[in-house]
């Protein structure tokens, strides 16, 4: 096994008396799709609010290419080599889908500058228009998001992300509320995506999982209950127990 | 996901003519603003109006970079305007600076202070944040309620008066309200070209990145709450200009202008010519302005007029005059 891009030792998520997240250890090689799954209240959205640092783990370390980053503020994970989706879209619903990307892109040059012209940055336009086209959204540039339909939105929020050339890439999530035809183009997607970086995502649609992921966790109560590949989890007694005997429509 | 079709440079262009003329707009904002306001003086009733027009212009202008570009409702801006005002009024009448060194100390203790309160205020958001700019701006009018010594109390700060101003060997009559008006335009224009260019940044792009969706902006790898603390400095920086170009106006500071008054006007002259837009907060300073001249003609109680159309605005024009005016443009 090489050398993992990211690690995560005993990590734990309490809000007051509830424990959310538990004991979570789990070790992520470069170049692999990792999907998180299990019944809803599992922890899947904590643990993905942990590793994008939304939310500070309270108890354990999350160490990124060797380095513990447990505890940075979450505006620095992107310059880390941290991206992600969000499960809800989140983009910025006034600007034009190229403005939205841009402005992503535009932290990686500048945060603070008052006095230059943004406009003269000609450079920041490429790489948006570079992860435009990596969505397939190029076409819809001048667009204002707000009305693009919901599967370019997801579409335009993983630009976002991707704008970033994040070494991980989390996914919330990515073919919520999307019909079979939207879904379909966002495993191409993702497929594309994974061929050069490592990809984390929570999903509920077992069918996609399944043909997508080189492995599989299952969260429970906020604990990891398996880990392995796909094979592996859908013979795993347990899991068939508590997630996929369960008849919710998914499996 | 439709798969990209349009080449590149096809889809640079964008659709023409719609575009076009905002971007010309944008690109020549400040020149226009300056040709207005150099004309204002001559097409108002008044040259008071004009010089109202251009000081509480300016103080909105300032206060729209944080409402109208950032997304935040400060309820306490009236506190940086008159921290201008004071201090410029203080560097004068009792540290003897020369005048242009007491708009740079009025500039100072304004951006100063609307550091602090920044510091303070952004720890909240929404009505939380409005409530704790509001209450943090009453401390300050308190504080300058109490401090008559060196701000004379209620009876206002005086004896400051500049007849002549003297700069690079000029010496200008500052009672004629013509050059006063013109030389307190220099500080306006500069201003206005400052806040373009602050727009027109790569944090400009931030600042709106925050207003559209805070917890994206700050995914996106921004430092959301230093932003936020910058862009509230430097609007009370702009603000404590106007305060200062008002103090060497009237030559007096009076309690009001620290007053909840005061904050309340501010919200509504942006909101009236349209937050988030560059010529709105002028625009909504003239009407507010003009409105206040023209009704207080034949009753005394014109604040129940203005009220009334704030509230007409609100509700059937958010947008404000010029944002209504560019949307209907761009709608044709």
């Amino acid at each position: 096994m090489s050398a993992p891009l990211l690690a995560v030792e005993n990590i734990g998520r309490r809000f007051g008396g509830f424990v959310a997240l538990e004991g979570v250890t789990a070790a992520f090689e470069p170049n692999k799709v990792t999907a998180i799954i299990g019944p809803n209240g599992a922890g899947k959205s904590t643990f993905f609010n942990l590793l994008s640092g939304v939310l500070a783990p309270s108890a354990g370390t999350i160490r990124f290419k060797q380095r513990d980053i447990t505890g940075t503020p979450q505006h620095r994970f992107v310059h880390l080599g941290i991206a992600r989706s969000y499960q809800i879209t989140n983009i910025f619903p006034e600007l034009s889908v190229h403005e939205n990307v841009r402005v992503a892109a535009q932290a990686f040059r500048t945060r603070y500058d008052i006095w230059r012209a943004r406009a003269a940055m000609s450079e920041l336009d490429e790489r948006a228009d570079a992860a435009l086209a990596a969505v397939g959204l190029l076409g819809r540039r001048t667009t204002t998001a707000k009305f693009l339909a919901h599967g370019q939105q997801r579409a335009l929020e993983i630009a976002i992300a991707l704008v970033a050339a994040p070494e991980l890439l989390l996914l919330d999530e990515p073919t919520a509320g999307m019909g079979p035809e939207e879904t379909r183009d966002m495993v191409a997607l993702i497929e594309k995506l994974a061929a050069d970086r490592t990809i984390l995502l929570v999903e509920h649609k077992m069918k996609m999982i399944l043909g997508l992921s080189d492995r599989i966790l299952v969260l429970h109560h906020g604990r990891l209950i398996a880990d392995g590949d796909p094979c592996h989890i859908q013979s795993d007694p347990e899991v068939r127990r508590v997630y996929l005997g369960q008849n919710d429509g998914y499996a | 996901m439709t798969a990209s079709v349009h080449s590149v440079a096809e889809v640079m262009a964008g659709p023409a003519g719609r575009r076009g003329w905002r971007e010309r707009l944008a690109r020549w904002r400040v020149p226009l603003s300056v040709l207005v306001l150099c004309l204002l003086p001559w097409v108002l009733p008044s040259q008071a109006l004009a010089v109202n027009v251009l000081i509480y212009g300016l103080l909105a202008v300032g206060y729209n970079l944080l409402f109208g570009y950032t997304g935040m409702l400060s309820f306490g801006h009236a506190a940086f305007f008159g921290a201008g005002a004071y201090a410029t009024g203080i560097g004068i009448g009792q540290f003897g600076l020369p005048w242009f060194a007491a708009i740079g100390y009025g500039m100072l203790a304004g951006g100063a202070l609307a550091f602090v309160v920044g510091l303070l205020a952004i720890r909240t958001r929404g009505i939380y944040f409005s409530m704790v700019t509001l209450a943090l701006a009453q401390l300050v009018y308190y504080t300058a309620l109490q401090a008559t010594s060196i701000t004379g109390g209620e009876n206002g700060l005086r004896g400051f008066t500049l007849a002549r101003i003297d700069l690079f060997g000029w010496s200008i009559d500052f009672l004629d309200p013509v050059k006063k008006y013109y030389v307190l335009m220099v500080f306006a224009a500069l201003a206005l070209w400052f806040v373009s260019r602050i727009l027109n940044s790569p944090f400009g792009a931030v600042i709106e990145a925050i207003r559209e969706n805070e917890t994206r902006a700050r995914a996106c790898g921004y430092d959301v709450e230093r932003s936020k603390v910058m862009s509230f400095t430097l609007s009370g920086l702009v603000c404590a200009l106007a305060g200062a170009l008002f103090a060497l106006h009237l030559a007096i500071v009076p309690l009001d202008i620290l007053g909840i008054q005061t904050s309340g006007m501010i919200v509504m002259m942006t909101l009236l010519g349209g937050a988030g837009s560059f010529f709105g907060p002028f625009v909504g300073a003239l009407a507010f302005l003009l409105m206040e001249d023209v009704v207080s003609l034949w009753t005394p109680h014109w604040q129940i007029v203005v009220g009334t159309v704030f509230i007409l605005f609100v509700l059937f024009l958010p947008k404000g005059i010029w944002g209504t005016l560019l949307a209907w443009r761009a709608g044709r």
